[in-house]
């Protein structure tokens, strides 16, 4: 074997054992980590579909319930792509756990691609949860099975790398819930998943447009309904753009040793 | 070959705490190297560097060749780390722990297993393998570091204070077990307070205070150069006043101990002779502190001093 394959088969076997760890660190936790989201969207669809959703009546041409059904299953993987990395990653650091893997010579690059992975996958495992919670109480529709993948996965890894970024410049665990707490919920509820931001006026229309979560839960809508308020084209060079900018400015931190190293 | 070769290596904290002031350091292949210090010489962080968990501000480390600054990745996989902290995830289990570990280093999971049950067995921790880490005993969370640090079989192993809080026979365990692997080939790198552990096991030492290398050298030469040696004499009659024996110091400590202080060129049987002129019994004799203690000791304060 040459050194370069050698170095290859180092990086994969590394790699996939970061994504094994995350993987038995959310089924070992799977009361933090699955079922919330799944109550959490369960309440949301009994309420805002079921009980005020038969008052407001149709939205985009669809039953309101029908309507909010991708933008909270989007909602509920945004939430936990973002947790599951800066909660993961900020126990390693928190635990010093995280000298195992800043010893070893996989290269930082690779370590944030494991734990994007593992926010992917949580991401990916809860919205599934909640996509069949939908079911319940929501007539299926879809209209574009590879942008309801692509939007999805894409705004799960945004997200995952979100929480690294978090995660890195976290010093406590307050720090660690501001951003989702201040800076995710507002954008995600001003986000157009409740509501098409065609309704408001067109000072806050022009405001939404700036907020990145807008375009992904409509992308994803779009997926399933094929309604958008946004051009789905533009929505996903938005994420594409987020994923690469996010993901050199984490390796950047790591090389820096911002946070990790003295 | 050199498994460690540092020069002029430096580190100065955001703080303003200059932790090394530009060390050189080498360890040959094959060594068993203590490293002492103090607390606060500059140890760790000299082993936070070569394992790359401290950025260092000047100077250069290579590991077998590999530099630190080159070849990073090589260098990191010819190291294993037994870090003075505990520093796992409490709530694996030790199976998990030391498998995944191997992981990070490439190992495929087969063979890891195959690793991990050959060195927890041999570091008694196998019946523990799937216990949550927080159950185990300090030892054994010390134990498991060393297991940890073993899995891609490590060329150089840096071993940070590991026996710190560890009962007798659980380092004596370890004592034998870490000159076993250094006899098949394992370079190791000790750091330690206790010092009948660094003379016990280590060929070459390396004294740090400061920030700085005061005294690098074999052990056995290290030792020979000692000057002077204190015994502590118990003594059968008790004594008003210590006796005056010339050429020699005596100092009386209590009624029925005497310390005297012999030199290189000195005997001590001219102060029995002398002791049995004057009729003292010697019931027994034992050094004052282990010898590599008093080197340490006057090393350190000879250079606090100057």
């Amino acid at each position: 074997m040459n050194a370069q394959a050698s170095i290859n088969q180092i990086w994969w076997i590394g790699f996939r054992t970061i994504v094994i760890r995350e993987y038995g660190r959310i089924i070992r936790i799977w009361g933090q980590t699955l079922v919330p989201s799944a109550v959490t969207a369960t309440l949301y669809f009994v309420i805002f579909g079921s009980l005020i959703g038969r008052r407001v009546g149709e939205m985009g041409g669809f039953g309101y319930m029908q309507y909010i059904a991708p933008g909270l299953i989007m909602m509920s993987v945004i939430t936990n792509s973002y947790a599951n990395v800066v909660s993961s990653f900020f126990g390693a650091k928190f635990g010093k756990h995280i000298e195992e893997l800043l010893v070893s010579p996989l290269p930082n690059w690779l370590i944030v691609a494991g734990y994007v992975v593992g926010g992917l996958m949580r991401g990916l495992m809860v919205g599934a949860v909640v996509t069949i919670v939908s079911l319940i109480f929501a007539r299926p529709a879809v209209h574009h099975p590879g942008v309801i993948v692509g939007a999805v996965v894409l705004t799960s890894i945004v997200f995952s790398l979100g929480g690294f970024i978090n995660a890195v410049f976290a010093k406590n665990f307050d720090q660690v819930n501001w951003i989702p707490t201040f800076v995710l919920t507002p954008l995600t509820y001003f986000g157009g998943v409740f509501y098409s931001v065609s309704l408001l006026p067109q000072w806050a229309q022009t405001l939404s447009h700036l907020n990145p979560i807008l375009h992904m839960v409509n992308a994803f809508r779009y997926g399933f309904l094929g309604v958008s308020d946004v051009s789905v084209v533009q929505a996903f060079i938005i994420m594409i753009g987020l994923v690469v900018a996010l993901f050199a400015l984490a390796v950047t931190l790591m090389n820096k040793g911002v946070g990790i190293r003295d | 070959m050199q498994a460690l070769s540092v020069r002029g290596l430096r580190k100065t904290y955001d703080n303003g705490v200059e932790a090394l002031k530009g060390v050189d350091l080498d360890v040959a292949q094959g060594d068993f190297f203590a490293l002492l210090g103090p607390n606060g010489a500059g140890k760790t962080t000299l082993i936070g560097i070569v394992t790359s968990l401290v950025n260092k501000t000047g100077g250069t480390a290579t590991v077998f060749g590999y530099d630190l600054d080159r070849e990073l990745e090589r260098a990191k996989s010819c190291i294993g780390i037994v870090p003075q902290e505990l520093n796992f995830n409490q709530f694996e289990t030790p199976l998990t722990i030391v498998v995944n570990q191997a992981g990070f280093y490439g190992i495929p999971r087969d063979l890891a297993r195959e690793r991990a049950e050959k060195y927890l067995k041999q570091l008694q921790l196998w019946e523990k393998r799937n216990s949550p880490a927080r159950a185990l005993s300090g030892g054994m969370k010390r134990r498991l570091m060393i297991v940890r640090a073993l899995m891609h079989e490590p060329r150089l192993l840096v071993l940070d204070e590991p026996t710190a809080g560890v009962d007798i026979e659980v380092r004596r365990l370890m004592w034998e077990f870490l000159q076993q692997i250094n006899v098949q080939g394992t370079t190791i790198i000790l750091t330690t307070h206790y010092l009948e552990e660094a003379e016990t096991l280590c060929r070459n030492i390396a004294i740090i205070n400061n920030g700085l290398i005061v005294e690098s050298d074999s052990m056995d030469k290290l030792l020979r150069g000692l000057h002077t040696e204190t015994f502590v004499l118990d003594l059968r009659q008790s004594l008003a006043e210590a006796p005056i024996i010339a050429g020699f110091k005596l100092v009386r400590v209590d009624d029925h101990t005497l310390e005297v202080e012999v030199s290189k060129e000195q005997s001590l049987n001219a102060v029995f002779t002398q002791f049995s002129a004057l009729g003292i019994e010697v019931l027994s004799m034992r050094n004052k502190v282990n010898r590599l203690e008093e080197v340490f000791m006057r090393l350190v304060d000879n250079r606090s001093h100057t």
